[in-house]
């Protein structure tokens, strides 16, 4: 996108948030449904966005619709906030949306649009994240029939995901699913929760904020509403168990960069080809050294 | 004996359908295919009882309708009229008035089916042992260790080695995944069982051991079941009671002992007769 | 007392449709069988007599004319008109037949054979083997036979092994077809006092000898059939 293009403010073309405002409504209709029926898939239109479908479209239309003049915005991309999917979004927001501000601080949003992880921060009752999703149906993977999947999902009937994760412990001794790790919602719908980390998967639980998920390609909806039980799917004896960071001593990997023992690390090849643990929240760990050189400063 | 099964009235018809459906197929008319409106009257009229604990043999041709009946029972056909109330210890089911989730159920906890094509009863994408698994999850069983305990114990009571469970049932043989269907079918311990032409196409060998394994489990677990087959010798075996289709229709029905000693109807008198 | 079966006016025609023919099998037939007594069915060969056994039985379905059984309730039930569930209890509980032939499964061991219809009952398998044992030694059988399956037997063992089946739950009514017929005078002996042994325990019998003297021995009342007219000729007087 050109930066020095500016987008005409007054002309019936372009309203604020690029979006119509019909199409808001029904983007927003379509979130109240969701909310109401905590893991359904709810379908939407999904208009044509001026960008790839894969790019977050589903997440973008969600964010543009419930944007509003005064509201914080965030864009996150793997965790860091200058990834280029997640500048390319934030100009097209910042563009398109005047008198609305955007920030790199989790503590400042209001509306955060993320792909592939939660915040580390905890999120308060008064933010929004939005995540972009690729795939929303979990039962795609043993069901090709979209009329029974919808039939599966009704009846809660997960017993074929279930006979894959005992394939999955039969075959590796454990289940291997790292992303996209089916997740049950208040008791009832399994959701595909976006290409998140299991690390993150707890997170959805219980949470304080209200969680969006957006699928522009294959235009669903769905949410986990502010304090939703979120299970993810496991058998008694074999509990759901996040990414494991400690090294071959035993010791839980620290950043590199700020130290951080309690955040998900994205492993890195530094300079000298030796492998090194970095925070992947970069918001978290850029919070960290700030708080770690005021205190350097303080002391000093 | 208690009453399990009463089925009141069964009608299946595969088409559009006609008032004139019914006067014009049947064994009288030679056809099960409507003049009419060319759709194809799989069963008409049929009324049965079944007594917990029971053999019940469904007798005849290809065409006969004898699967029909038995899928319509299982949910995997709907039936165009009839009734049929299954009771269930204090329970009592009227089949075809329940919804989908009540239906799904009954098939999970209630009923077993094996089928004579084992791709129908089997998911080939799984292990031998997922297949069975994937029944007890369905009743909400959520421990692994004790899903593969009986799991286990399951295919080694339906003499499946148990170092092949964890391979998938595409690699086994005919009789063995047969074997493998009894035993999904059985999970759940339903104290009702559907076998559909259970040992057609298998080496006699490997039918009669079939057939020796369901009377065990029979005497075993007093489960009743209902046995398709066109095999008078799966019915010698396997029934006390049988009933007799010809398009559609039930022709006769008797102690089996009765039909293949003393047949009442020509065309039960003419299978008998072929079959010796 | 009461009989424990009365049939009364018993005919069994079959119709053949294939060959377009009605045979007579037996025609009015009367009897009473007595609770601790045998009753002997006599009379030539085509006199239907294994015909009335199978009819009791309902191996046969009657053409006309009543069986009436009586339980241990004093209930009284026509076993000709009697539901196919009823008849299925009666066998299990009541009433035995051994016949000529075996039926049983191909592939079960002599032993479980024979403790089949105690098992059926829901006796336990230890005891129920026990009394198997005891009855196939009574009557002859070698024990190295017992572990195998009676297919490969000669006639006579598969006979003992078919009586034995038939004696062993002491059913109230037993109905005996030729149960001698190719056993040597040995077990012959040893069968005959065995039956005189449950008459005695009050078991009611309906049976077919092939020896006239076993009837003279055995039998508390005889009946004899005789031939039914041929359909053919039947038609003949009916239309002269």
């Amino acid at each position: 996108m050109n930066p020095g293009y500016e987008l005409p403010q007054n002309e019936a073309g372009y309203s604020f948030g690029f979006l119509d405002e019909y199409a808001k409504r029904e983007v927003r209709r379509t979130v109240l449904k969701a909310i109401c029926i905590p893991g359904y898939q709810t379908p939407y239109a999904s208009r044509e966005m001026p960008m790839g479908r894969g790019f977050g479209t589903g997440g973008l239309q969600v964010t543009l619709s419930l944007v509003g003049p005064g509201d914080t915005v965030k864009v996150i991309d793997q965790g860091a906030d200058d990834s280029v999917n997640a500048v390319n979004l934030r100009k097209f927001i910042e563009l398109t949306c005047p008198h609305v501000d955007t920030t790199e601080h989790t503590r400042d949003a209001t509306l955060i649009q993320s792909r592939h992880r939660v915040p580390e921060m905890p999120l308060t009752e008064a933010q929004v994240l939005v995540l972009q999703v690729p795939y929303p149906d979990p039962l795609v993977v043993v069901e090709p029939s979209e009329a029974r999947r919808k039939t599966m999902h009704g009846e809660g009937d997960y017993s074929r995901l279930l006979t894959k994760l005992y394939e999955d412990i039969v075959q590796f001794d454990e289940i291997t699913i790292s992303h996209r790790y089916p997740t049950r919602i208040n008791g009832h719908y399994v959701i595909d929760p976006s290409p998140i980390p299991r690390y993150d998967v707890p997170q959805l639980h219980q949470n304080r904020a209200l969680i969006l998920l957006g699928a522009g390609r294959e235009k669903k909806i769905y949410a986990v509403p502010p304090y939703s039980q979120a299970d993810p799917l496991a058998f008694d004896d074999v509990p759901f168990r996040t990414e494991d960071f400690t090294d071959e001593y035993g010791r839980r990997r620290a950043c590199a960069r700020c130290g951080a023992i309690d955040s998900f690390l994205d492993e890195l090849i530094d300079d000298d080809g030796a492998r090194i643990w970095q925070c992947s929240d970069s918001d978290y760990c850029n919070e960290r050294l700030a708080a770690a050189g005021k205190q350097e400063v303080a002391r000093a | 004996m208690n009453q399990m099964l009463e089925v009141r009235n069964l009608s299946k018809i595969h088409g559009r359908g006609c008032p004139r459906c019914f006067d014009s197929t049947g064994p009288d008319m030679d056809t099960n295919i409507c003049a009419h409106c060319g759709s194809v009257v799989a069963a008409h009229g049929v009324s049965f009882d079944l007594r917990a604990g029971e053999i019940l043999g469904i007798m005849g041709e290809s065409g006969s309708g004898k699967s029909t009946l038995v899928k319509t029972l299982f949910f995997d056909e709907t039936p165009t009229v009839g009734e049929v109330l299954f009771f269930d210890g204090e329970r009592q089911w009227d089949l075809f008035a329940l919804n989908a989730a009540e239906q799904r159920w009954l098939r999970n906890h209630r009923f077993g089916m094996v089928y004579q094509n084992p791709h129908l009863g089997l998911n080939f994408k799984v292990s031998a042992g997922g297949n069975i698994a994937e029944r007890l999850l369905m009743s909400d069983l959520s421990h692994y260790g004790e899903i593969r305990e009986r799991a286990r114990r399951l295919l080694a009571r339906t003499e499946v080695l148990p170092e092949r469970m964890d391979e998938s049932p595409k690699k086994f043989s005919g009789g063995m995944q047969q074997r493998v269907q009894i035993a999904k079918a059985l999970a759940t311990q339903p104290p009702l069982l559907f076998l559909d032409e259970v040992t057609t196409g298998l080496d006699l060998s490997v039918q009669a051991r079939i057939l020796d394994l369901i009377l065990e489990i029979q005497q075993e677990l007093g489960t009743a079941m209902i046995v398709v087959t066109h095999d008078l010798g799966v019915i010698r075996l396997l029934a006390g009671r049988t009933i007799v289709m010809k398009y559609g229709r039930v022709i006769e029905s008797g102690l089996t002992d009765q039909i293949l000693e003393d047949p009442q109807h020509a065309y039960t008198q003419r299978l008998v007769a072929s079959s010796l | 007392m009461q009989p424990v079966l009365k049939v009364e006016a018993l005919s069994k025609q079959f119709q053949l449709y294939e060959q377009g023919k009605l045979i007579p099998s037996c025609a009015d037939v009367h009897l009473e069988v007595q609770a601790g007594a045998l009753t002997a069915l006599i009379g030539p060969t085509g006199a239907g007599k294994s015909s009335v056994l199978k009819c009791i039985h309902r191996t046969y379905l009657p053409t006309s004319g009543r069986m009436l059984y009586r339980d241990r309730d004093n209930h009284v039930t026509d076993l000709a008109l009697a539901s196919e569930h009823r008849i299925l209890e009666l066998r299990h509980s009541d009433i035995g037949f051994v016949t000529q032939f075996l039926h049983c499964l191909p592939r079960k061991a002599a032993l479980d054979v024979v403790a089949e219809p105690l098992l059926a009952r829901g006796e336990g398998a230890g005891g129920a083997r026990e009394r198997a044992a005891e009855l196939l030694a009574l009557l002859n059988v070698p024990e190295r036979l017992w572990g195998v399956p009676p297919a490969t037997f000669s006639g006579g063992e598969k006979q003992r092994v078919n009586l034995a089946r038939g004696l062993i739950a002491r059913p109230r009514l037993l109905l005996l077809d030729e149960p001698t017929a190719s056993l040597d005078p040995a077990t012959t002996g040893r069968v005959v006092d065995l039956i005189e042994r449950i008459k005695a325990e009050g078991v009611a019998m309906l049976a077919i000898f092939h020896q006239p003297e076993l009837v003279n021995r055995l039998a508390d009342r005889v009946v004899e059939l005789t031939p039914p007219v041929a359909a053919t000729e039947l038609l003949e007087t009916c239309t002269s």
